[in-house]
């Protein structure tokens, strides 16, 4: 009788871990795997595979990933910076993401580009998954989605995201199939180059504000994140990243300024100092003056990076034996990838 | 709570073992609080109803069982004292006390039923005819409404009816007429039987728990891949029906009467699953009612409770009423055969007219209910033809063409009626079935139509693949029961079962973010 029972366990457990196997196998396979197409829904997860330690920390939406050039940052100033941003990457993201990165290593500064302040609330169960799903399990993950989680969106999909995307078994592609067991690297330390250009023709006009100030809840995050800083003994800069649209109201720029001043921490508004910069969007940018294109945010991350070093004791890592190697082959992607690029685009 | 939520799996996940941990006189508590978790989702005002129709049951019943106590001693105490008169007398001064608590205790929960699903509609011809502005917003069915009255109403009349004494313990009615299983889309449960293993405890029988498990799963495999899959397509052809007309109505019907069957079977399923998870039997409402060969059949194997009931404490007590026999008796110089169907018609045709009512608060329940009263009327009147027919060709009804030909009869017939069930109005619903007739567009389906419903290729084939297997588990049943026989396989082929059929409904299933996986359509009557 003990044994047939022993048996019986034994049978249960084993069917239990092929059912296992299996429900992960099935997971990994429906899950969109943000390689070929919409590839900033990979640049969280891509950040794990960094195996060095970063000085300054981007953090924001696609006015970091797409305009600060980290290879840049690195060959002209010796900067060693990563870009935690993801499309439409909501304040209470950055700051987990920001909490996430903190549990691993400590920069001397972090950047938060301001832009997704305008947002008090999650928006979109698309632009969730993709920057949720791609960080590693924790309590800043489990914050991250409590924080974002929207009415008709639920935890459990989080945790087993099966269940959220079992209905792609219908719309698997070759991707899902050639991507299924190792996904490629997407970015350049978090920057997603585009090389295309697409000149802005117009300056838009903008759209009466109902409300004159930044949502307060967004306020909140941002003094969470200060505080997480303060905490870790980092430094936090304000950015924001030029652009043409969306449009950014004076009266949001002075709620941002306010809050700098009042934490007596740096506010840099490239909107200002565009001539400074230098950037021409008749040739620097990919969609009409949203984002930047490579030549824009080469301009903007020489700029940046002379401004980090006036203001912040910044290491060279040119000179670091740790870094050289690794950076020499960051660089030598990025300039292939960029060179590939302007050939195809001439051709 | 839904119980395609999965608030409602964790609930369970938490519930069954409980349930089994606790001392056994406990488990009935447990249940009463699972009850109340599970019921508090629905608002206060349903749980506050839910609970104060069965202490108001409890109170009715014990009153009314107390009449029966009184006439025992009293004639007890009076034995050889009283003449048969007197004892007479007595006997129905106590049955007029019983009638009288029972009519206001009917009278109070289904006025309460009547308010909550007739309330907003009678309030709107008021106000179409008097020109007031009532407003009929806080008159919404609650949960289970309709299921929970009719069971505690169903066991008020059995106690008037002295079939079992009143129940003394508060806390077994409340359980009795909150049990979560059944709130949500029946059965209507009848407290004996529901009873014989609500009130007992239970300790842990693993062959129980595979047993509820895989009766659940296959419920949950009805609901997601079929039933909710379909529901899209069938929303979206009542919804334009100046569109879908002709073939479309033909294609609503079709998928509708698989819609319909996969959901409230699948979901009777589900409910029988967690019953028997926790050592409970609940009624069976199904017996492959697909497989009827005339109306009357599929009316005895398809939602078999509230036939059951209806039978019961409407047809029985109508057709033997004073009113029914004088009209009887009077009717007789018409001859007696016209005199014997007056009951018969006047009581089917009023059941069918309340179980219209009790399905909705439009005007297509009620036409629907009379057309199934009258077309089983219609059959009673004809069967002497089928018999003198069959009696000429003897070995037709052997014939497994002739059988699967009175089938399909029945479906179509039955997916017919239940047009009225889909479309908005009774014009609307004659419009459409008459399109079928008069539209020609049948190579339209093939064009873009079938397309256009909202499924994809992918969930058309699913959801077939879905519907196959449903048939072929009716053809398998046919036999008896499906699940003895599973837990007589070997353990390695009932895992592998139990691991693809999970497997599947988590893969193919109609549930998650943007689909609109959800409650019941039973669950709104």
């Amino acid at each position: 009788m003990k044994k047939q029972s022993l048996k019986t366990i034994l049978c249960c457990l084993a069917a239990l871990l092929v059912f296992c196997a299996g429900f992960c196998l099935v997971q990994r396979l429906v899950m969109p795997k943000y390689q070929e197409r919409t590839p900033e829904g990979s640049l969280t997860a891509e950040y794990y595979r960094e195996k060095l330690n970063h000085d300054v920390l981007l953090i924001g939406d696609c006015e970091v990933f797409s305009n600060v050039s980290p290879v840049t940052l690195y060959n002209e100033y010796g900067i060693a910076s990563y870009i935690r941003g993801s499309a439409q990457q909501l304040v209470w993201h950055s700051y987990y993401l920001l909490e996430d990165a903190l549990r691993t290593e400590k920069p001397k500064v972090v950047i938060y580009n301001v832009l997704a302040l305008k947002y008090g609330e999650p928006q979109s169960e698309a632009y969730n998954r993709m920057t949720i799903d791609g960080m590693r399990w924790g309590k800043a993950k489990a914050g991250a989605i409590k924080a974002s989680i929207l009415p008709e969106e639920d935890v459990v999909s989080y945790v087993f995201p099966l269940f959220r995307f079992h209905s792609r078994w219908s719309e698997l592609t070759e991707e899902d199939w050639k991507y299924f067991f190792r996904e490629g690297t997407v970015s350049h330390n978090g920057y997603l180059m585009r090389t295309d250009i697409r000149p802005a023709t117009k300056t838009p006009t903008p759209a009466p504000l109902l409300d004159p100030h930044l949502p307060a809840s967004s306020m909140e995050w941002l003094e969470r994140m200060y505080e997480l800083c303060e905490k870790n003994d980092v430094r936090l800069i304000l950015l924001k990243s030029p652009s043409i649209e969306p449009y950014w109201y004076e009266e949001w720029d002075k709620d941002v300024r306010a809050f700098a001043d009042a934490h007596g921490i740096l506010y840099w508004n490239t909107l200002q100092v565009n001539d400074e910069i230098g950037i021409d969007y008749s040739t620097d940018t990919c969609d009409m003056g949203q984002h930047l294109n490579v030549y824009g945010a080469e301009k903007l991350s020489l700029w940046l990076g002379k401004k980090l070093q006036e203001t912040n004791e910044i290491p060279d890592r040119r000179t670091d034996e740790t870094y050289v190697s690794v950076w020499a082959e960051k660089t030598e992607r990025y300039e292939r990838e960029k060179a590939s690029s302007d050939a195809e685009r001439e051709s | 709570m839904l119980f395609t939520s999965w608030d409602f799996a964790l609930f369970i996940a938490v519930l069954v073992p409980v349930y089994y941990l606790v001392p056994k006189r406990l488990q009935q508590p447990v249940l009463l609080l699972a009850n109340v978790v599970f019921y508090a989702f629905a608002g206060l005002f349903a749980f506050v109803l839910l609970f104060a129709t069965g202490l108001s049951v409890y109170l009715f019943a014990i009153g009314i069982g107390k009449t029966w106590t009184t006439q025992e001693s009293v004639l007890l105490e009076h034995k050889g004292e009283w003449d048969k008169a007197k004892r007479k007398t007595f006997r129905e001064s106590m049955e007029k006390k019983r009638r009288i608590l029972t009519a206001v205790c009917l009278i109070l929960h289904f006025g309460i039923l009547a308010a909550m699903k007739y309330g907003s509609g009678l309030i709107g011809i008021t106000n179409t005819l008097f020109g007031t502005g009532f407003s009929g917003a806080g008159l919404v069915l609650t949960m289970g409404a309709s299921f929970y009255t009719f069971s505690a109403m169903g066991y008020v009349i059995d106690v008037q009816r002295g079939k079992y004494p009143a129940e003394k313990n508060p806390l077994r009615v409340l359980l009795y007429t909150s049990f979560f299983p059944i709130l949500v889309q029946g059965p209507i449960s009848r407290f004996d039987r529901l009873g014989e293993t609500l009130f007992k405890t239970h300790s842990f029988q693993w062959d129980h728990l595979e047993a509820g498990l895989i009766r659940v799963l296959w419920g949950y495999a009805k609901k997601l891949l079929v039933a909710d899959r379909l529901l899209v397509a069938v929303k979206q052809l009542i919804r334009y029906p100046e569109t879908y007309n002709g073939a479309f109505v033909l294609v609503g019907m079709l998928l509708y009467a698989a819609t319909l069957y996969a959901d409230f079977t699948g979901g009777i399923d589900i409910t029988i699953g967690i019953g028997k998870m926790l050592g409970i039997t609940i009624d069976e409402n199904f017996n492959r009612p697909y497989f009827s060969k005339n109306i009357a059949e599929y009316w005895r194997r398809w939602h078999m409770t509230l036939g059951a009931w209806f039978k019961e404490y409407v047809y029985y007590p109508v057709s033997v009423s004073k009113l029914l026999r004088r009209l009887t008796k009077a009717a007789r110089r018409f001859g007696d055969g016209f005199a014997r169907r007056i009951p018969v018609y006047i009581a089917t045709m009023a059941v069918w007219a309340v179980t219209g009512m009790w399905h909705g608060n439009s005007w297509n329940f009620l036409v629907w209910g009379l057309m199934n009263g009258a077309i089983l009327l219609i059959s009673e009147e004809l069967s002497p033809l089928y018999k003198k027919f069959h009696a000429r060709f003897p070995g037709l009804s052997r014939n497994w063409f002739y059988r699967a030909f009175t089938v399909i009869r029945t479906v179509l017939l039955m997916s017919s009626l239940r047009m009225f069930d889909c479309y908005a109005t009774v014009p609307e619903t004659f419009r459409s079935f008459g399109s079928m007739f008069t539209t020609w567009n049948l190579p339209l389906l093939w064009r873009g139509g079938i397309a256009s419903l909202g499924l994809s290729a992918a969930d058309y084939a699913v959801a077939g693949a879905g519907i196959i297997t449903m048939f072929v588990v009716s053809l398998i049943q046919r036999k008896g029961a499906l699940t003895p026989r599973l837990l007589g396989k070997k353990l390695g082929i009932r895992l592998l079962i139990y691991g693809t059929l999970l497997a599947v409904i988590l893969v193919f299933g109609y549930y998650g973010f943007g689909f609109d996986a959800g409650q019941f359509i039973y669950n709104r009557f």
